[in-house]
């Protein structure tokens, strides 16, 4: 009985995940989920006999509302680095699950494949711990979102991972506590070094792998306590995790080892070329608001300065504007705008932009030369021509917005330093463009107030 | 067959219904979706209140309730940060109605 309604809850799962997939059933699957979430605890709860329930109760509730606190402060433009705090949550909890079996009792007693369950669920939950909140450091600022590359960094790595094994097989084969415990010390060290040396452009893509890597800790814990639904879940996730990852990657047209291993953003083969010195042309309010009152097209491209900002009312508000003045407007969303894909679109959601004018990367890109006015607010890389012309780039391949061939771009941007990862520009000395150096809630305010006044 | 069999067979399964069902999710969702199967990842919270609920050493008594923390907020966290992003993307007609 208690299997059936487990399986239950497993298929809320299954059923949850899909409906996820789609923007009409969203928000409905992520409740079926979430009710199959409580149906598995609930049965959990009643189905073992539970001799500690003080401890139980007292841990469901601290964590309810820790969490529940979390989710309902947290501001939609830190939402990725939310995503990677919870991920890591998730990560220890298994590592803790195997911790408290080793507790339990003479680990030379239990069945190898017992001993492999608990040292891998240790490992990979101790690994996404130290790992998400690396990420989580990151994303917030608390850290240096720069590369942190010292040299024999992969050395330090691959010997460690090397040493972790030796202890997984003295754990396994001998049942030696001590190992267990060192074990996990040594991953928690792995994944900080893993992702200190990835710049926080590449963070989505890491939060994802560690997300699916969560999902695999749980299922490794699943197999310690010989749990199918904890099982199923996990293995849903590591797979999901695993898709994005690769979608992720496949969107900045790069390797998953060049994302893991390449300390993307320092350097690179050509390393970034120096053309600070020459010229841009400056923008003022008016300047915009007269380029875009003279246009009938713009394309509004936004990137994580938006975000920043919090500029995605101020952006809809100057829309509407010209939507009213006969100009048609269209929002160019990249796949990798942003820290995590969707990024953008959830901040123009909250804003209501109506979805039909949302267009991904396929659809915006043919429209550009038929566009006069490309307003370009708080993204850098996802223009940057040298993704196309310049092999030495690296970015060089990653497919862009091809917005320099519009009849102008306006940049709206904080400062000429190169985006997030580090890299120069060519498009903001470009001929056609002007720079608005500018917070963008203020750029897109102070833009629309000279609109009106024109 | 045996447990560990049994084990095998229900994850590999899994992992494919997995690959299957998300394949196909436009891009605008995956923020959403990555937030939601990290919530579900939060099933792990079978095992912490197993562990915390039947352990016998103290020692493993904490870590089994430091576990169920962990887990908690995964899951709690996780579900309530996806349904308030997926809030956004209910049309403004659907929110009016809602008012009512």
């Amino acid at each position: 009985m208690t299997a059936l309604l487990y399986l239950a809850s497993s298929v809320a799962f299954i059923v949850g995940l899909r409906r996820l997939g789609g923007p009409r059933t969203a928000r409905n699957g992520n409740r079926i989920a979430a009710l199959g979430m409580l149906a598995a605890l609930v049965i959990t709860l009643v189905s073992q006999d539970i001799l500690h329930w003080g401890t139980v109760a007292a841990g469901l509730a601290v964590g309810t509302l820790l969490g529940g606190w979390a989710a309902v402060r947290v501001k939609m433009t830190a939402m990725p680095q939310m995503v990677a705090a919870f991920n890591g949550f998730g990560g220890i909890a298994s590592a803790l699950v195997a911790g408290a079996e080793v507790l339990e009792g003479d680990l030379a007693l239990l069945p190898p494949e017992t001993l492999v369950s608990i040292a891998v669920s240790a490992v990979i939950g101790a690994i996404t711990f130290a790992g998400s909140f690396i990420a989580f450091g990151k994303l917030q600022g608390v850290l240096p979102g720069s590369p942190f590359l010292f040299p024999g960094q992969r050395i330090l790595n691959g010997a460690l991972a090397v040493t972790i094994i030796g202890f997984g097989i003295s754990v396994v084969v001998a049942g030696d506590d001590t190992s267990f415990w060192v074990l996990g010390g040594l991953a928690l060290i792995l994944g900080v070094l893993a992702v200190i040396p990835i710049g926080g452009a590449d963070m989505p893509v890491v939060i994802s792998l560690l997300n699916s890597l969560s999902g695999l800790a749980a299922a490794a814990a699943g197999f310690v306590i010989e749990s199918n639904p904890l099982i199923i879940g996990g293995a849903l996730v590591g797979a999901a995790g695993l898709i994005l990852t690769f979608q992720m990657t496949e969107a900045m047209n790069r390797s998953l080892a060049n994302v893991l291993f390449a300390g993307f953003g320092v350097g690179g083969a050509g390393g970034p070329a120096v053309m600070e010195d020459r010229p841009v042309h400056r923008a003022t309010p008016e300047d915009v608001a007269i380029a875009l009152s003279y246009a009938d097209s713009v394309m509004i491209v936004p990137g994580y300065g938006l975000a920043v900002a919090q500029a995605q009312h101020a952006v809809r508000s100057l829309a509407d504007e010209l939507e009213e003045a006969g100009i048609t407007v269209h929002y160019a969303i990249h796949p990798v705008a942003g820290r995590m894909p969707g990024h953008m679109n959830v901040l123009l959601a909250e804003a209501d932009v109506p979805y039909e004018q949302l267009l991904d990367l396929e659809q915006a890109d043919p429209r550009l030369p038929q566009t006069d006015v490309v307003l370009i607010v708080g993204a850098n890389d996802v223009v940057n021509p040298s993704a196309r012309d310049d092999p030495s780039s690296p970015i060089y391949g990653m497919p862009i917005l091809n917005v320099d061939r519009a009849g102008r771009v306006i940049v709206v941007k904080r400062s000429l330093s190169p985006g997030f990862a580090g890299i120069d520009n060519p498009l903001f000395y470009n001929e056609k463009t002007m720079m608005f150096f500018a917070d963008a809630r203020e750029a897109l305010e102070d833009s629309l107030t000279a609109l009106k006044q024109l | 067959m045996s447990p560990l069999l049994v084990g095998i067979t229900v994850f590999t399964l899994a992992a494919f219904v997995g690959f299957e069902v998300i394949s196909k999710v436009p891009p605008t969702l995956h923020t959403p979706l990555m937030s939601g199967a990290n919530a579900i990842s939060g099933v792990t919270i079978i095992g912490a209140v197993t562990a915390a609920g039947l352990a016998s050493a103290p020692l493993a008594e904490i870590l089994g309730f430091l576990a169920v923390v962990a887990a908690m907020v995964n899951v709690v966290g996780g579900f309530l940060v996806t349904d308030r992003m997926l809030e956004l993307f209910r049309s403004r007609a659907d929110r009016e109605r809602a008012k009512r």
